[in-house]
């Protein structure tokens, strides 16, 4: 408990710390301004206790004249210092909305461009609502420790100690019994407020199950119509709603009864030091004090207001436990995302542009020649360059996903520049594992890929993936324009390259009829078209890039095959001139290709193409007359 | 739009109103605790006997407890009952969801349902606490201390009449400023968060084209508008504090001059000089008050918007309603259609289908063939009443369907939607959809029908497996068999598949159709389908092309007569050798 604890407040440390890298300046300066605040905002009792004393004196007199010059310098210096407190809690105020965005903007930034740098792996092993909270709720917990917890503590513990010493000033035994009894208000602010804590932590995951659950039934709730499930589904629903509701109620409870709990428990040590205070008073007691002071009326009195301030602050405190435990957990979650491992990138082998000299030797240029090139430097300090081809070779390769399962077996590809290469077997077969190797979402276990001869482990791998294209099963669009969409393939394509390429994959003549043509807005991913439609604009967006080498990843399957038949010519447009490597579950797409592999298990069982393997009657054959699925 | 919310609070009526009764009692003790506290002070200071010390102790003493226990209670009660309302609500809003028909899902989209569902409710619980804490306590005190401040401060009290209305307009400005730039801001961040969720989703197409940086660039862009606006809006909100610090110091200073004046003067006899620290205690309290009204201000009106969104679910009307005196029984499987016209919604120009005319008799197995957007979906949601006709009428079993009781409509009705989804769960629980009552027996039947059995058995735990959510650990084939096993456990007169198959190997499709003709040879079967194939062998084919039909027939009459079929039937098996 302990530990954790511990390891919840290094967090909180770090919070800090990062707080001061961003603000060198103006976070000082905030805390200076807070604590100033706290001091200056404290002092002005001890002029009115002096005012009063100034107006006891005169009361009998009736003189107001004379008394209003004993009595208007102390409110003229009370205005000043309040004049002081204004701006010092004006400024640390406005500061602190300045610098509580401001960090969590530079901690949005971070995690966010941290996150661009993770492997793929990261996002195929974390699902995407819980990396999405991080950025919500976990960042939410954080703006309430940096603009509310923190300045409150920051003030409580200012005017805490001020309180304090000015009690042991007067004395040391009252003081004593202050203590003990905040000792105790502690104890039950830690259990109230733990368990108000405990069971927010426990709120916030009833809320997922909660929200998973609502999500999967919103998602099927046209499926629920057709099986008239209604009354099950509200019968589930009832059952966690009712969870939920347990830990959600418990949790604002401890939190709501904190306040009453600590506020009388401090009316209670008044009343106690009231006692105390009387008894001393009346016992003639021995004083122990800094001050030297002997018992008197004028100790008590002031000390019992002071126990009022004490106790307001330890309550101020105490509400602010809930937002640090929770900010704790808030934070342990922001911090695995940015300590996470980036993905490494070791590769030297970088692509630049190039000419081709008459005697055939390849220099590299700045300007765009449509000719490009692997710049290779060498340990001895020489340089090569190598025409970008798209020869692709995979060589006796093993992978696994983890440790435990292998995935691939020995698996040996070629392929030749312009040549189309493709890929079919089961689900789970391995043919998507071998696209994601060759532009190196997962690295190899053993074996060897080699792009144009060089080791794509030694090419860089932003490099790499410039020169692969890849079309995916599942399309992402982003928001904004169909333009701005296909330009994502080649940020530098004019408007033009960007329909030439819209025209080459057959997308054209559908964002043509949309309302607004190419300048039409795709929101949450495209959902207003049709799935065959996102499926065009992805091809286009491939297409646009120009790249040498293609993975088309079952990118036609969501188009239907009249559609498909009109849009091939286009595909065949596309892979003219390109190394190819297709996976489709239709086989009419790739009976075309150079070379069929047929995977099983990880392995390659059968190559050669489509009239050899038929001839071959093997499982492509199987494949081919339906005897086999291949879902 | 309050009042249907409201309703939901039911059962949580009583909490709602003891935490009333706890907090009045609460503030009445707070409100006395002053005067015992000055009592105490007054006594020591004239060095009164202990006993009169002790007797004011101990009434603060019982005071502080029960005003502990009344506190103790309200919170524990207000939790109870917000808890309570949005339990309520969002069962509520669930249930009405649930009466929904199609056109009434396609309003909403999913996600801003579960949205309305979570945050909204979770937005309106927050607010019904702090109402029910805070909009009984904050008047009531500030009442009470007004009150308390003019019996007591005499001329003093005037100063109120300054830093009430300062703080009062101060706040309402500053509020009302404040809002509409969080408001607009908060939409702002909600796109950002939407934004970096597209990321996530689409890092392999980020990563794919090395598009990090581009990435980076974008969201520092849309990141750093919105740390400017939040922090414009905050700035605002953090004026708050300044302001109520400047009237709690003009109170000071007002009640120290105009107080000392006025005692001095008297000579104690007006005004006392108690009355000055009561004085001070007592305006502190009353600006304490309208900071907490003015954020109640705040919290409803930021809530009015997931108010008015949840609003928007419960004040829906499922627009397909059961008729007045329903007929449960389906007679037979036969289905026609007489000059039927549909569209979406009243809104929309064109019809999805027009001029269906159509009649199917019980037991024929029909295929219906076309490109996407002909329509096809449509027409088949309309025989089991998923939408109704916009003109014209369905018949099953020889009644429109309009005067069924839906129930029985849809459990004779089978049909299994293009847009399939197993359910997190069991294999058995997923089948039992389809009838809660099935024996394991018929669920293996069903299975075996659908061509599902083998590799349901191939699975380690057999029926017992568990399927993911959204079915992402058995392959689309075989999802696809589930479902139709799943129908199939209806036993249906009618059994509609719109393109159920599209994954199925085209030998176990084939194995599925014939076993369809075995096994339920009296129950009407109708297929939607992209491969010729798996209609081709149908009693009748139906071709479908811009929401009208456009040729019925046999196989060997369309090839004939259609150029759509021939077109189809050519591309996909004319080129092919083996089929």
């Amino acid at each position: 408990m302990n530990k954790k604890n511990n390891g919840g407040f290094k967090d909180v440390f770090r919070i800090i710390k990062l707080l001061r890298s961003f603000y060198p300046i103006l976070l000082p300066l905030t805390v200076i301004c807070i604590i100033f605040s706290a001091i200056v905002s404290s002092i002005p009792a001890l002029f009115i206790q002096k005012i009063i004393e100034k107006i006891q004196v005169w009361q009998p007199t009736q003189d107001w004249a004379s008394a209003s010059k004993e009595i208007i310098p102390l409110v003229c210096i009370l205005i000043i210092l309040y004049i002081l407190a204004f701006a010092s809690i004006l400024t640390h105020t406005q500061l602190m909305a300045y610098i509580t965005h401001g960090f969590l903007a530079k901690m949005r930034k971070m995690m966010f461009s941290g996150m661009q740098k993770l492997p793929i792996k990261y996002f195929d092993t974390n699902k995407h609502g819980d990396i999405m909270s991080h950025y919500t709720n976990d960042l939410d917990t954080l703006r309430q420790l940096v603009s509310q917890a923190l300045p409150a503590l920051i003030q409580s513990f200012v005017i805490v100690v001020s309180v304090l010493s000015i009690m042991l000033y007067f004395s040391i035994w009252m003081t004593l019994v202050v203590l003990v009894g905040v000792c105790f208000m502690l104890i039950v602010s830690k259990t109230v407020g733990g368990g108000s804590a405990k069971y927010f932590i426990r709120q916030q995951k009833a809320m997922g199950k909660t929200e998973g659950f609502i999500q999967e039934m919103m998602n099927g709730q046209k499926v629920i119509k057709v099986f008239c499930h209604e009354n099950e589904c509200q019968q589930d629903f009832d059952k966690i709603n009712n969870e939920l509701y347990e830990d959600s109620y418990r949790a604002h409870a401890y939190a709501n009864m904190l306040g009453p709990i600590i506020m009388n428990i401090g009316n209670i040590l008044y009343v106690i030091m009231a006692l105390v205070g009387g008894i001393f008073l009346l016992s003639n007691a021995d004083n122990i004090s800094l001050s030297g002071m002997a018992f008197s009326i004028s100790i008590v009195v002031p000390f019992l207001n002071m126990t009022k301030q004490f106790t307001g602050n330890i309550n101020n405190v105490s509400q602010q436990i809930n937002a640090i435990v929770m900010a704790m957990a808030g934070a342990k979650r922001v911090f695995a995302l940015i300590d996470q491992e980036p993905e490494a990138d070791d590769g030297y082998v970088t692509l630049v542009n190039a000419n081709i000299l008459d005697d055939g030797t390849i220099v590299e240029t700045s300007t765009h020649t449509g000719i490009w090139a692997w710049k290779h430097p060498h340990h001895d300090g020489t340089l090569t360059y190598t025409l970008l081809q798209g020869d692709v070779r995979l060589n006796e390769v093993d992978f696994g996903y983890n440790e435990e399962k292998q995935v691939l077996h020995n698996v040996s590809v070629y392929a030749k520049p312009g040549q189309k290469v493709a890929f079919v077997g089961a689900t789970g077969a391995g043919k998507t594992t071998i696209t994601n190797l060759i532009n190196r979402f997962y690295d190899i276990a053993d074996g060897k890929i080699r792009y144009d001869g060089i080791n794509i482990n030694k090419i860089k791998k932003s490099d790499l993936r410039r020169s692969l294209g890849i079309v995916l099963q599942d399309t992402n669009l982003f928001t904004g324009t169909v333009m701005e969409n296909i330009r994502y393939g080649n940020l530098n394509a004019t408007d033009q390259q960007c329909i030439n390429a819209a025209k080459l994959s057959g997308a054209d003549d559908f964002i043509t009829r949309l309302p607004e043509g190419y300048n039409t807005l795709l929101t949450n991913n495209g959902s207003n078209l049709s799935q065959g439609q996102r499926q065009l604009i992805a091809i286009a967006r491939a297409a646009v890039a120009d790249p040498p080498v293609m993975i088309l990843d079952e990118a036609t399957s969501s188009i239907d095959t009249r559609t498909e038949a009109i849009v091939q010519k286009g595909m065949d447009m596309l892979m003219e001139g390109r190394t190819v490597f297709v996976i489709a579950h239709r086989l009419s797409t790739v009976m075309n290709s150079d070379v069929i592999m047929v995977l099983d298990n990880g392995r390659i069982i059968e190559r050669g193409t489509h009239n050899e393997l038929i001839e071959q009657k093997g499982t492509y054959y199987q494949l081919y007359t339906g005897a086999f699925e291949l879902e | 739009m309050f009042k249907r919310l409201i309703k939901c609070i039911k059962e949580y009526k009583l909490p709602t109103i003891l935490t009333f009764v706890f907090i009045i009692l609460e503030v009445a003790i707070e409100v006395f605790i002053p005067f015992i506290t000055v009592e105490i002070i007054d006594n020591i200071e004239k060095s009164a006997p202990l006993n009169s010390v002790i007797k004011a102790c101990v009434v603060l003493a019982v005071m502080a407890c029960i005003s502990l226990c009344c506190g103790g209670i309200a919170g524990f009660t207000s939790a109870k009952a917000s808890g309570g309302f949005a339990k309520n609500l969002r069962k509520e809003v669930f249930s009405k969801i649930q009466t929904f028909s199609f056109s009434n899902i396609d309003k909403f989209s999913s996600s801003s349902l579960v949205t309305r569902l979570t945050t909204d409710i979770g937005n309106v619980q927050m607010a019904y606490m702090m109402l029910i804490r805070i909009a009984v306590r904050a008047p009531l005190m500030l009442i009470c201390a007004i009150i308390m401040a003019s019996i007591m401060g005499g001329k003093l009290a005037l100063t109120f009449v300054v830093i009430v209305p300062l703080l009062a307009f101060g706040l309402l400005i500053i509020g009302n400023k404040a809002m509409p730039a969080f408001r607009s801001v908060f939409k702002k961040y909600d796109k950002l968060n939407e934004s970096i969720e597209e990321n996530v989703r689409g890092m392999r197409v980020v990563k794919g084209y090395s598009r990090e940086e581009f990435e980076n660039k974008k969201f520092d862009i849309a990141s750093n508008e919105i740390c400017k606006d939040f922090t414009r809006a905050e700035r605002m909100v953090a004026l708050n504090t300044p302001l109520m610090q400047i009237c709690l110091y003009f109170n000071m200073i007002f009640v120290l001059i105009v107080g000392s004046m006025l005692i001095v003067q008297s000579g104690g006899e007006v005004v006392k000089i108690g009355h000055i620290s009561a004085m001070l205690t007592y305006g502190m309290q009353i600006l304490m008050q309208l900071m907490m009204l003015s954020m109640i201000y705040v919290i409803l009106t930021m809530s009015a918007e997931s108010i008015k969104r949840i609003d928007e679910v419960l004040v829906e009307t499922p627009n397909i309603k059961e008729p007045d005196s329903p007929i449960f029984d389906i007679k037979n499987g036969s289905v026609e259609f007489k000059n039927v016209f549909f569209k979406y919604s009243d809104k929309a120009k064109k019809y999805a289908l027009s001029n269906i005319n159509l009649s199917i008799k019980s037991g024929e197995t029909v295929g219906i063939i076309g490109g996407t957007g002909s329509s096809k979906s449509s027409l088949i949601q309309l025989i089991s009443r998923l939408y109704d006709t916009t003109e014209g009428e369905v018949l099953v079993g020889g009644v429109n369907v309009k005067d069924y009781e839906l129930n029985a409509l849809r459990s004779s009705v089978a049909v299994v939607l293009q847009k399939n989804l197993l359910f997190s769960g069991t294999i058995k629980e997923n089948l039992r959809w389809g009838n809660k009552d099935a024996t394991d027996e018929e669920l293996v039947e069903a299975c075996k029908l659908a061509c599902a059995h083998d590799f349901v058995m191939s699975f380690p735990d057999k029926y017992d497996t568990f399927i993911e959510q959204g079915g992402s650990n058995v392959s689309g084939g075989q999802k696809q068999r589930l479902c139709i096993a799943r129908a199939l456990l209806k036993k249906p007169k009618i059994l509609i598949l719109d393109d159920s198959t599209s994954a199925v190997d085209t030998k176990t499709d084939a194995m599925i159709r014939k076993s369809f003709k075995t096994y339920i040879p009296e129950t009407t079967k109708i297929i939607i389908a992209q491969r010729v194939a798996s209609v081709m062998d149908a009693d009748k084919i139906i071709v479908m092309n811009n929401g009208e039909i456009s040729a019925i027939g046999k196989h060997e009459e369309l090839l004939k007569n259609s150029e759509i079929y021939r077109e189809v039937y050519t591309q996909q098996i004319g080129g092919a050798i083996n089929e």
